[in-house]
Order: structure tokens, then C-alpha cells, then sequence
């Protein structure tokens, strides 16, 4: 019996799987130009940029070529996604390094403060969204609605300023600045990202609560649930073995776009906190206008973005009989 | 006590309103009672009542209810569980919706068996197929391995029977078992239900608003009205001798008089006539080979089961869907095949009225606005000589002036059908196609609007294109019928070229499968006797579609060859093999 | 009239009713709070910087001595109506363009569907840095910036809406009467849309006040000497050690403005959604 079925998944979702991954790289081709000519927007460009307005005619020529900045759009946007492609995005002239050097010393830090978040929102947000929707319209329901509505509508800035008050000033439980030292212990490199780790959590937290509550909700109208209380099923069982199994779909993709929340989206927990990640260096890159830069930060959240979507959308037809198996 | 089932003054409200009042019934046991009624009255709410459940929002107001020596409404939580399910079972309206899609069959079947700690899992598979195979569902052992999307709708019912009855219950409840079901696949539910009913059994409630239906299942009725108890009998005292008014208007309506008096024959131009029509959804073709006329002012009747195609060969006439191949001409001169092609004119003659009400109007607009758009589009009628023609319209279709305001999401399901009629009586149209106009209301309301349609006819000169997959509904109106099977045109004749015996196997099968309105009826039918063995039908072959289920199938010839088209001595052309289709003749 | 408003107000749950009356209270401080300042916003009046409450003071000063209370009531003008304006340039963006691939053909439809899912990929904070960084930050281009940023996920619902309701069978009644694509748009398929448009309207705004005030707070938003809330925050950001008023009442403010905002439309969308359950 397992043969025949695993043979069939396979044989059924792998297509499926296949279009969306053939069309999340159309996305992400045509994000690259969108993000490619929207830095072209810019009036000047990076030669005279970096050598100012005094500088003679000539020699911004000469910086052109050196940069191919004298070449047709279309051809140095070939260049330019052969370079992301491949791992060379191009030269910073701000930080006078390589892009690719620049990213990599900020990006494990984002990755670590993400996952670490992840970790932390994800069991929570899911009991609180499966709590309420079991006890839907109940008191609890009801309380956990009004604090998820508000949570989701905070600014970051005041959840990070407050957890600072608290935590730091108040109660001096853990430091405000999440600068690890190189040589930091498992535990101090803990310490110091409870806090970004809080903020991002109680944002997060709201928004997945809500749409996991949403989905279940969404399945706990359907005749087949009423029939299964009828057979005599507890409540709690029919939501664990009848219901999220249809609403894991919905679920999945609830948890990517929140996930990819934690990536890009911490730009303003990074920067209260000064934790060296990819989000605050791309806010350095719009301030200095440093776009090979700016657009390779923007390229690696898209791609995150979509990473997280396929996750979720395969997921979703692995789980959803009718998707796998016709 | 010697009563199986007491019901006493049951009460059950939503919020405020009262849905259901003091209602109360006594069942023996092993016997079967139908509860009858309208959408609305009560049925399922009184049903699963029965369980101790109510619905989100409503509540159990008052009354007890007793099964065996459990007083069902004082149970707590956990007694309510361990009796649903076990002691007391249900089987829902629609089998599709209340299996889980995400899981097999076999798991949901055997659930309330091993939930309850009646079996352990390995026994209540092999019960589950013992239960398949006296279901009569096809491959017992390895059905249960399917998930719901992989099973057609006759199937997953008699499934859920077999989920109802693992645990061995003293009390069954059927709530609308067969309404999602064509009739040719309900005579077959139908009998397994009473099979299996009778093996346990088990006392059992059958709730319904087909007449007809309950005939054959019950042993007592309770007709209700509006959450009330209008009548409570033996099932031959209440069909035969109704004792209360409303019950009497129920049997007038569930056997529709034929409302329409006879177009004249056919004048010598017809109003539409198709020609070796097809059509096409994407690649998946959809109609064949599909000719019909109809001549001024009469009215040609399409029945088919669901998937048929009907509604297909409505949007291809509207235009809506270009046909692949074949002619349409209208009054004489061609029709253009898409919506883009036709002129103002050509749209204004033809009209399509939606089965269902609900979403045929529109809800952001007031009833004056339905009905006036038609006038100011294709008549340029605007200000008061439109209101004065909209208030005539309304009372041609028999409704208040005074509704012209109101938008249409208060009114009834009757008086929504009738505004649909309105709209399209509006652009003063030759011919209106009507699909499935009274499937979706009950069966009193659906025949105040065959009356009306009838009416029109007759005042109005106009023709239709009655689609509908009652045969009693059609018969009632149409001049010409004409039967679709999977795309196919099987049969097309005059109304009373069907009363003869000589008619296509489809046919017969469809006007065989339409329960009568006496006890009985059922058990007279006795088994269909299966298809008769064939060879391996002809790759390629345009063969015929109803083959795979056709008891009088002819070996050598039908899974070889493309059918032709016969005259019947009733006058009908057939499409089959067998000259004289299904009766005995000298072939 | 007044009664249907009250009646209208009294089928508000508690949190609703709170959520109104927050959102008329930024309303009203949006439009007349820069009357209402008992300073000059930009007027050092205070003697002390980062100033608890004080009578005279009664939200405290700022870090220049500047009165807290007098800037916010000015800066409130800015982040409601820039993020106003930017919602309703969103929505109706969004929406006009939703109703031209429902009565378009295919091929336009899919062309700018597919455009749409481009932005929508892009996360919406990443993608206003990126204009933000090519087109500046002047008043004018904080708004074009925050609608262009917002208005592909507008145009997503209200696109899937219009999908949904030209399907309906109403919509297929008029074309088989021959009525135009503008008709069946604007007649037939826009005034069902509304209503839930009005909701994703509402969380278009608090989402773009969010934005706003993160980019104002990074500095890239609105500038000196304009201020909006984001803003008074991120001057003030040096008073967090102090706990100053300065810092907080500013972000208190936006809280109350978004959550006010969540909570009257969820009560709308609650009410509507048990409606259509009960009917
Ligand atoms: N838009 C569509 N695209 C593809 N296939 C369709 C479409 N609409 C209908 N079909 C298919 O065409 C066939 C005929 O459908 P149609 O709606 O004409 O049947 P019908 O006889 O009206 O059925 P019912 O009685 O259920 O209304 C069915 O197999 C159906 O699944
Ligand atoms: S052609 Fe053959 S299979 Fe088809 S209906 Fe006639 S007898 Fe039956
Ligand atoms: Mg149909």
C-alpha cells in the first residue's frame, strides 16, 4: 500500500511542484529588473557620485568605462544578474569592498536573529491561534482577538522602547545593545538578542495567531466538522485530527510571510537595538546611496521571500490529497 | 416505555426567534419515521435535536427526549459524545461536504467504531467491508483506500451509511439522504438504505421534503410547517387520507398538473433551429451533434441528469459560449456564435433566466432597477414611463408595485424567481430560456411558478427552452422534450410520444427511477438486472455514452459501432442501436 | 439621521466603539491640533530637556526644551494625512485597476496581474527603501513612495473580489443582455466591492501610518523641519535611558491611532460577517 501511494505523490505533486518553482524564478527574474531599473531612476550616477561635482568631464568618462557604466541598460542589467547570480553583485564604492564581503559579514547575524525568533513565535502563535479558535466567540476568543488586533498594529519602535524601559532601565535585567563580542558564550549571545528576539516575537506572534485562527475557523464551518462532532468526536480531537490537517495549507503560508517578516522587516528592531544585520546595513546603503549595495540587500529578501513561499506552497500540496492524488 | 423514541415539547429557539415549538412524536422501535416539511420548517434542526445537538447559535429551549431509557437532553458533554456516533447515528444531506477531503475513507468509516471502543481497528475494517459489500458499492475490499474527491456522490452516501450503521445503532437518522443525488442513482440508495435499515434493525428517523421519497421509506409521517407539527400518521393514513389542509397542498404540489395548454404544431418557420451543434469547454468537448427546433410560442423541454450538459447548451445559445461546430438560426437568419458579434436586437429576443435567484440579481441594486434595465437598454423607456411599465411588469408577474423599492436581499425565494422572470419579461423577448427556475424552491412555490410561466406563455405569445432535470416538472410545461445524456441528444419528441413503451434505454431508466406517490412503489421495482456481458468496446469509436450502463445492450454491435438515429412508433427520434430502444421487439 | 448613527454606534461591540472613538479623536487633532497647541512647536520653552510631566509642560519637553505636547499636535497632521492621502491613492488605484482585468481580455489581464505579483514579492518595507533611496524624501514623494508601495496588495484583493463577482450570475444576466464592459464594471461589479474595499482600505492606512513613521524614525521619511510622530520619536531617541515622556508619548500616540483604527474596522467586519451568517 505505501509503495503504489508514495509512487503516485511523487509521480502527482512533483509536476506541481515543479510549475511553482519554475514560476517563483519568473518572479524573482522579473523583481531583479524591477529592482534594476529602479535604481536607473537615480539622476547621476555612481561615477559622478564618487567623484563630485568638481570633477572634470574626463575623468568621470574614464571612471565610466573602468565600471561599464558607459554600456547600454539592457547589457549592464545582463551583468549585473550574471554577477548576482554568481555570487559577485558587485563593488561598494562606499564601504570601498566588495558587496559580497559587506553581506557576508552581516548576513549570519540576520540569519541567527531570525531563526532564533522563529524558534521563540512560531509554538506560541500557533496555541494561541488554535486556542481561540476552539473557543470561538468565548470570552478568551474574544480577549485574545483584542490583543492580537492591537499587537499587529504597534509600531516596532514602541514595543522596542518599551521592552528597553523594562527590561534594561527598570528592572536591569539585559543590556540594550545586542553587540555580541566575537568570543561571547552561547548564553551572553542569548542575553543580548532577548530583547530584539522579544520585540520581533510579539509582532510576529499577533500576526500568525490571527491567520492561524483564520484558517481554522474557516474549516470549522465545514459540514464534514459538524459530522464528525455528531459521530461522537471531542472537540479537541476533531480540531487535531480532523481539522488541521485541511487548514495546514493556509497555515504554512501564514508562517512564511511572517517568517519573511523577521528577515526584512527587522530594519527598525536592528537599528534600536544597533545589531549588526542585513536590514540596518541596507538602511546605511539608502542613506549613503550605495545601490549595489542597496540592490543586493533588496535581491537577497526577495529571494528569502520567495524561498519561503514555494516552502510553504509545497507543503500545502503535500498535504492536500486532492492537490497529490487525482 | 414501550415506544423506542418519545419526543415531548421540544423547543428549540435562535437567539430569540423561535425556529422550532412543542414538538412532540413517539417512534416503536425498528420502525421508520419521515419528517416532512418545506426548507425551513424545522427538519434538521428537529433531527438533530434528536442528538442532543444544536447548531451554532441556536440553543435547545425546552422538552425532553428519550431513546431507549436515555434522557437524551440531560446528558452532559460526555454523555452526549459517547451516544452520538454509537447508540445514535446520522447520515447528512451531503456526502461530499461531510466526509474530510484530507483523508481516506476507510479511516472516517471505521472512526466511530473505534472511538466508541466498540471494535478495535482491524475488526471494524473487515465490518466496514462487510457493510460496503451489502451497500452494494463496488470493490468492498479496496474502496475504503480512496479519498472522498475520488468517489461520485451516490457513492460517498451509501459510504456514509456505512459510517452510520459500523457501530450497530438502535436509532438511524437520514437527514436528505438522496437530494444531492440524480434519480437514476437515488432508486439504488434508496434500497440499500431500507436493506440495511431493516438488517439492523434499527429504529430510524428519515427526514425529507420528497413525498414521494418518504412513501417508500416510512412507516408513520409527521408533516411540519414553519417549525410546527401540521399532521402525525401512519405513512398510508397521511397519503391517502390527509387530514390537514397544508398537507394537502404539499401532495397537489408534489404531482404537478400539467399547467400549459399544447402549442399548435409546428408552423412552417421555426423560431430557433440548431444543427449539428458540439461545443467545447477548452479541449474537454462538452455537447454532440445537438439538433432541435421550436416553433413560435411553444416550448421544448431539456432533462438530463447533472454534468449532462444542459445549461452548456443555454450559454452556447445566449452566445456565451462559441459553439465548435454547428449552425443557430434565429427567426430565419443565423445567430452570430459569440456575445461581441450580436446586435442589440438579437440580444433582446433571446432571454436566459438563472436556476437560482440568489445570485441572479444583483444585491446592490432595488427591484425597480432589475427590472428597469432592460427597459432603458434595449427600449430607451426611462423616468415615469418606465416606473408606470415596471409597476405593469411586477403585476404581470403577480407581485406589489409597492416592491419597486425595496432592495432584493429581504425578499423570499418565490418572489426573488419571479423578479428574475420580470427582467427578462422586460426586454419583451420571443424566447426565454429557463434554467432549472424552480429547482431551487420548494416544491409549492415552484409550482405557483410553473402555473405563472404557463400563464405567460399563453398571454404572451412567447417560446421556451425549459431545462430542468425533473421529468414531472417538464412534462408539466413542455410541447417537445428532448433528453441529453453526457452531451449526447439520446431522445427528442413530442410530450406524449414519451407515454409509449419504445423509448431509448436512458430514457426509460430516467422515467423508471421517478418514485411514486404510494407505498410500495420501491419494492415493485425489483433489482435492475445488471448489463448484459459485452466485448471490449472499439478503441476510438465514437460509441455510444450510455453503454457502460445499459441493460439492453446489443453484443457485437453497441461497443462496436456509432448509434443511429431511429423513429419510435411513439414518433420520437432515438439515438440507439435497438430500433425499438428498450422493449422487447423483433430485432 | 442622528438616529441611525446612534443605532449604527450602538451595534459596535466595546472595543469598537473604542476603536471609534479613538479614530475620531486623531481626526480631529489631525485637522484643528496645530490651534490647539498652547506653544510654538518650535519654540525651545521649556528650561529643562527630557522634562517629566509638569503643568506647564504637560507631556514634558523634548531633547532641545522644545514642548512635547505642542509638537505632537502638529505632527499628527502629517502622519494622518500623508498616510490618508496614500491609502486612498492605494485603494483606488488598486481598485480601478482590478476592474480593468475584469472585463478585460486575458491577455491584458494576466500582463498586469503578473506585474502586480512582481511588487507583492518585493516586501513592502524593502521595496519603499529602495525608492526612498532613488527618489528622495520630500512630502510629495513620501506619498507617492507609500501608495506605490501598498498598492499592489490593494489591487491583489481587490482584483480577486472582482474575479469573484463576475462570475456571479448577475454578471453573466448583463452580458447575455449585451451590456458593455464600463457597465458591467462600474454598474454591475464595483458597488459589491465596496464594502470590503472600505476594510482593506482601513488596514491600507494603518499600514502605510506604520510605515511612514518606521521611515521617518530610520530618518528617511519625513524632514526636518517638518515632523511627524515617527519623527519626534527619533530626535528623542537619546531620552530612552530617561525614560523620557519625549520618547514615549509619541509612539503611544501612533499606537492609539493604529490600534484604533484595527479595532473599529474588525468590529465593522465582525458585525457584517455575523449578519451574513444569521440571514
Ligand atoms: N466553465 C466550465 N469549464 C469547464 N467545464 C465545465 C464548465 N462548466 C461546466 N463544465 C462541465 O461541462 C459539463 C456539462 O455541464 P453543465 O453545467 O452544462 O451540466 P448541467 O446539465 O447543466 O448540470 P446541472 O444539472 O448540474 O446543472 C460538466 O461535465 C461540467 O463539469
Ligand atoms: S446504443 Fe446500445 S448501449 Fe447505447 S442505448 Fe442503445 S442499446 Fe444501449
Ligand atoms: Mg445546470
Amino acid at each position: 500500500m505505501a509503495g503504489p501511494a508514495t509512487r503516485g505523490l511523487l509521480a502527482t505533486a512533483l509536476p506541481l511542484i515543479g510549475k511553482r518553482v519554475a514560476s517563483g524564478l519568473l518572479t524573482l527574474l522579473l523583481v531583479s529588473m524591477v529592482v534594476f531599473f529602479i535604481a536607473q531612476l537615480l539622476p547621476g550616477d555612481m561615477a559622478q557620485e564618487l567623484l563630485g561635482q568638481a570633477a572634470t568631464a574626463d575623468a568621470v568618462a574614464a571612471l565610466r568605462e573602468k565600471f561599464g557604466l558607459d554600456r547600454p541598460a539592457p547589457e549592464r542589467y545582463l551583468r549585473w544578474l550574471v554577477g548576482m547570480v554568481t555570487g559577485d553583485p558587485g563593488y561598494s564604492l562606499v564601504a570601498n569592498m566588495a558587496v559580497s564581503d559587506v553581506i557576508a559579514a552581516r548576513l549570519p547575524n540576520s540569519l541567527l536573529l531570525a531563526a532564533l525568533s522563529a524558534l521563540v513565535s512560531v509554538p506560541v502563535a500557533l496555541t494561541i491561534g488554535i486556542l481561540s479558535a476552539m473557543h470561538r466567540d468565548a470570552r478568551l476568543d474574544r480577549g485574545l482577538n483584542v490583543a492580537t488586533l492591537s499587537m499587529v498594529a504597534l509600531p516596532e519602535f514602541l514595543v522596542a522602547t518599551l521592552a528597553v524601559l523594562v527590561f534594561s532601565v527598570q528592572l536591569r535585567w539585559l543590556p540594550s545593545i545586542a553587540l555580541i563580542p566575537a568570543d561571547a558564550s552561547p548564553w551572553l549571545v542569548l542575553r543580548s538578542l532577548a530583547m530584539p528576539i522579544l520585540t520581533l516575537s510579539v509582532i510576529v506572534i499577533a500576526q500568525m495567531a490571527r491567520m492561524t485562527r483564520a484558517a481554522i475557523i474557516q474549516q470549522l464551518s465545514q459540514p464534514y466538522v459538524e459530522m464528525a462532532l455528531l459521530k461522537g468526536i471531542k472537540p479537541a480531537r476533531v480540531v487535531l485530527t480532523h481539522v488541521l490537517p485541511n487548514a495546514i495549507g493556509p497555515i504554512v503560508n501564514a508562517m512564511a510571510l511572517s517568517l519573511s517578516y523577521l528577515l526584512g522587516g527587522a530594519i527598525i528592531v536592528e537599528t534600536i537595538f544597533n545589531y549588526p544585520g542585513l536590514a540596518s546595513l541596507m538602511v546605511n546603503a539608502v542613506t549613503s546611496r550605495d545601490m549595489p549595495l542597496l540592490q543586493a540587500c533588496a535581491m537577497i529578501f526577495c529571494t528569502a521571500y520567495l524561498l519561503l513561499v514555494l516552502i510553504a506552497d509545497t507543503v500545502a500540496i503535500l498535504a492536500n490529497p486532492r492537490l497529490r492524488n487525482r | 416505555m414501550n415506544n423506542h423514541v418519545e419526543v415531548r415539547g421540544l423547543c428549540v429557539k435562535a437567539g430569540t426567534t423561535t425556529i422550532v415549538e412543542d414538538v412532540g412524536f413517539s417512534i416503536p422501535r425498528g420502525e421508520v419515521l419521515a419528517l416532512i416539511g418545506e426548507s425551513g420548517s424545522g427538519k434538521t434542526t428537529i433531527a438533530m435535536a434528536l442528538m442532543g445537538y444544536a447548531r451554532l447559535g441556536c440553543r435547545i429551549a425546552g422538552g425532553s427526549v428519550r431513546v431507549g431509557d436515555t434522557d437524551v437532553l440531560s446528558l452532559d458533554e460526555d454523555g452526549l459524545a459517547a451516544l452520538r456516533g454509537d447508540r445514535v447515528s446520522y447520515i447528512a444531506q451531503s456526502a461530499a461536504a461531510s466526509f474530510n477531503p484530507s483523508r481516506r475513507i476507510m479511516d472516517q468509516v471505521v472512526e466511530p467504531a473505534v472511538n466508541h471502543g466498540r471494535l478495535d481497528r482491524k475488526a471494524a475494517e473487515a465490518k466496514a467491508v462487510t457493510l460496503f459489500r451489502s451497500l452494494a458499492l463496488p470493490n468492498p475490499e479496496s474502496i475504503g483506500e480512496r479519498y472522498p474527491h475520488q468517489l461520485s456522490g451516490g457513492q460517498l452516501q451509501r459510504l456514509m451509511a456505512a459510517m452510520a450503521l459500523i457501530t450497530g445503532p438502535e436509532l438511524v437518522i437520514l437527514d436528505e439522504p438522496t437530494t444531492a443525488l440524480d434519480v437514476t442513482t437515488q432508486i439504488e440508495v434508496l434500497r440499500a438504505f431500507k436493506q440495511a435499515v431493516r438488517d439492523q434493525g434499527a429504529t430510524a428517523v428519515y427526514v425529507s421534503h420528497d413525498l414521494a421519497v418518504v412513501a417508500q421509506m416510512a412507516d408513520a409521517i409527521v408533516v411540519l410547517n414553519k417549525g410546527r407539527i401540521r399532521e402525525n400518521g401512519a405513512a398510508a393514513q397521511v397519503l391517502e387520507r390527509p387530514a390537514d389542509e397544508y398537507t394537502r397542498t404539499l401532495m397537489a404540489a408534489a404531482r404537478p398538473e400539467r399547467a400549459a395548454v399544447d402549442a399548435p404544431k409546428a408552423t412552417a418557420a421555426p423560431l430557433l433551429e440548431i444543427k449539428g451543434l458540439n461545443a467545447a469547454y477548452g479541449t474537454t468537448p462538452i455537447l454532440r451533434d445537438i439538433n432541435l427546433t421550436i416553433a413560435r410560442g411553444a416550448t421544448l423541454g431539456v432533462i438530463g441528469e447533472s454534468g449532462s450538459g444542459k445549461s452548456t447548451l443555454a450559454r452556447v445559445i445566449a452566445g456565451m459560449l462559441p459553439p465548435s461546430a454547428g449552425s443557430i438560426r434565429f427567426d430565419g437568419a443565423g445567430l452570430p456564435p459569440s456575445l461581441s458579434m450580436r446586435s442589440r436586437e438579437q440580444f433582446r429576443r433571446i432571454q436566459l433566466v438563472f436556476q437560482n435567484a440568489d445570485t441572479a440579481l444583483n444585491p446592490a441594486h432595488c427591484v425597480g432597477e432589475i427590472i428597469g434595465r432592460p427597459l432603458a437598454f434595449y427600449h430607451g423607456l426611462k423616468g415615469a414611463a418606465a416606473t408606470r411599465r415596471v409597476a405593469e411588469l411586477l403585476d404581470l408577474i403577480k407581485l406589489p408595485a409597492s416592491l419597486a423599492e425595496r432592495p432584493c436581499g429581504g425578499l423570499s425565494g418565490g418572489q426573488k424567481q419571479r423578479i428574475n422572470l420580470a427582467r427578462a419579461l422586460a426586454a419583451k423577448p420571443d424566447l426565454i430560456m429557463c434554467d432549472e427556475v424552480t429547482s431551487a424552491l420548494d416544491t409549492v412555490v415552484g409550482a405557483a411558478i410553473l402555473d405563472l410561466l404557463a400563464d405567460l406563455k399563453r398571454e404572451l405569445g412567447l417560446a421556451y427552452l425549459f431545462i430542468s432535470h425533473d421529468i414531472g416538472t417538464v412534462r408539466a410545461i413542455a410541447d417537445d422534450i428532448m433528453v441529453l445524456y453526457a452531451g449526447t441528444q439520446v431522445e427528442t419528441g413530442r410530450r406524449q410520444g414519451y407515454h409509449g413503451v419504445a423509448r431509448h434505454p436512458y430514457t426509460d431508466l430516467l422515467i423508471g427511477s421517478v418514485p411514486e406517490l404510494r407505498p410500495g412503489w420501491l419494492e415493485e421495482q425489483g433489482d435492475r438486472p445488471a448489463p448484459p456481458a459485452i466485448g471490449q468496446p472499439k478503441d476510438g469509436a465514437d460509441l455510444c455514452r450510455f453503454l457502460p450502463r445499459c441493460s439492453w445492450r446489443v453484443g457485437g454491435t453497441c461497443e462496436e459501432f456509432t448509434p443511429p438515429r431511429h423513429r419510435t412508433p411513439g414518433g420520437n427520434i432515438i439515438l440507439c442501436h435497438r430500433p425499438e430502444g428498450a422493449s422487447e421487439g423483433a430485432s | 439621521m442622528t438616529n441611525a448613527i446612534r443605532s449604527w454606534v450602538k451595534a459596535l461591540s466595546g472595543s469598537g466603539r473604542l476603536g471609534l472613538v479613538l479614530v475620531v479623536f486623531w481626526l480631529l487633532i489631525a485637522s484643528i491640533g496645530p490651534f490647539l497647541a498652547p506653544y510654538d512647536p518650535g519654540a525651545f520653552v521649556a528650561h529643562d530637556v527630557f522634562a517629566g510631566f509638569t503643568g506647564a509642560h504637560p507631556l514634558g519637553s523634548d531633547y532641545l526644551g522644545r514642548d512635547v505636547l505642542s509638537r505632537l499636535l502638529s505632527g499628527a497632521r502629517y502622519s494622518v494625512g500623508l498616510a490618508l492621502a496614500a491609502a486612498l491613492l492605494a485603494s483606488l488605484a488598486g481598485i480601478t485597476l482590478a476592474l480593468l482585468t475584469a472585463v478585460s481580455p486575458r491577455w491584458l489581464d494576466e500582463g498586469i496581474s503578473r506585474f502586480m505579483d512582481t511588487l507583492i514579492s518585493i516586501p513592502s518595507k524593502i521595496f519603499s527603501l529602495v525608492l526612498v533611496a532613488v527618489v528622495g524624501s520630500s512630502l510629495p514623494l513620501l506619498l507617492l513612495v507609500a501608495s506605490i508601495t501598498y498598492m499592489p496588495g490593494s489591487f491583489r484583493i481587490a482584483r480577486s473580489l472582482a474575479v469573484n463577482l463576475a462570475q456571479m450570475d448577475y454578471v453573466q444576466v448583463a452580458r447575455c443582455r449585451g451590456e458593455g464592459a464600463a457597465y458591467i464594471a462600474i454598474r454591475e461589479i464595483l458597488p459589491n466591492m465596496i464594502h470590503p474595499m472600505l476594510a482593506d482600505f482601513g488596514l491600507r492606512f494603518v499600514f502605510i501610518v506604520l510605515l511612514l513613521s518606521g521611515l521617518s524614525f530610520l530618518g528617511l521619511g519625513v524632514q526636518p523641519p517638518d515632523a511627524d510622530l515617527g519623527s519626534l520619536v527619533r530626535e528623542n531617541i537619546s531620552g530612552l535611558g530617561e525614560a523620557a515622556p519625549a520618547i514615549l508619548m509619541p509612539a503611544i500616540a501612533i499606537a492609539t491611532l493604529t490600534v484604533g483604527v484595527n479595532l473599529l474596522i474588525d468590529a465593522l467586519t465582525g458585525r457584517g460577517r455575523r449578519m451574513a451568517g444569521k440571514e
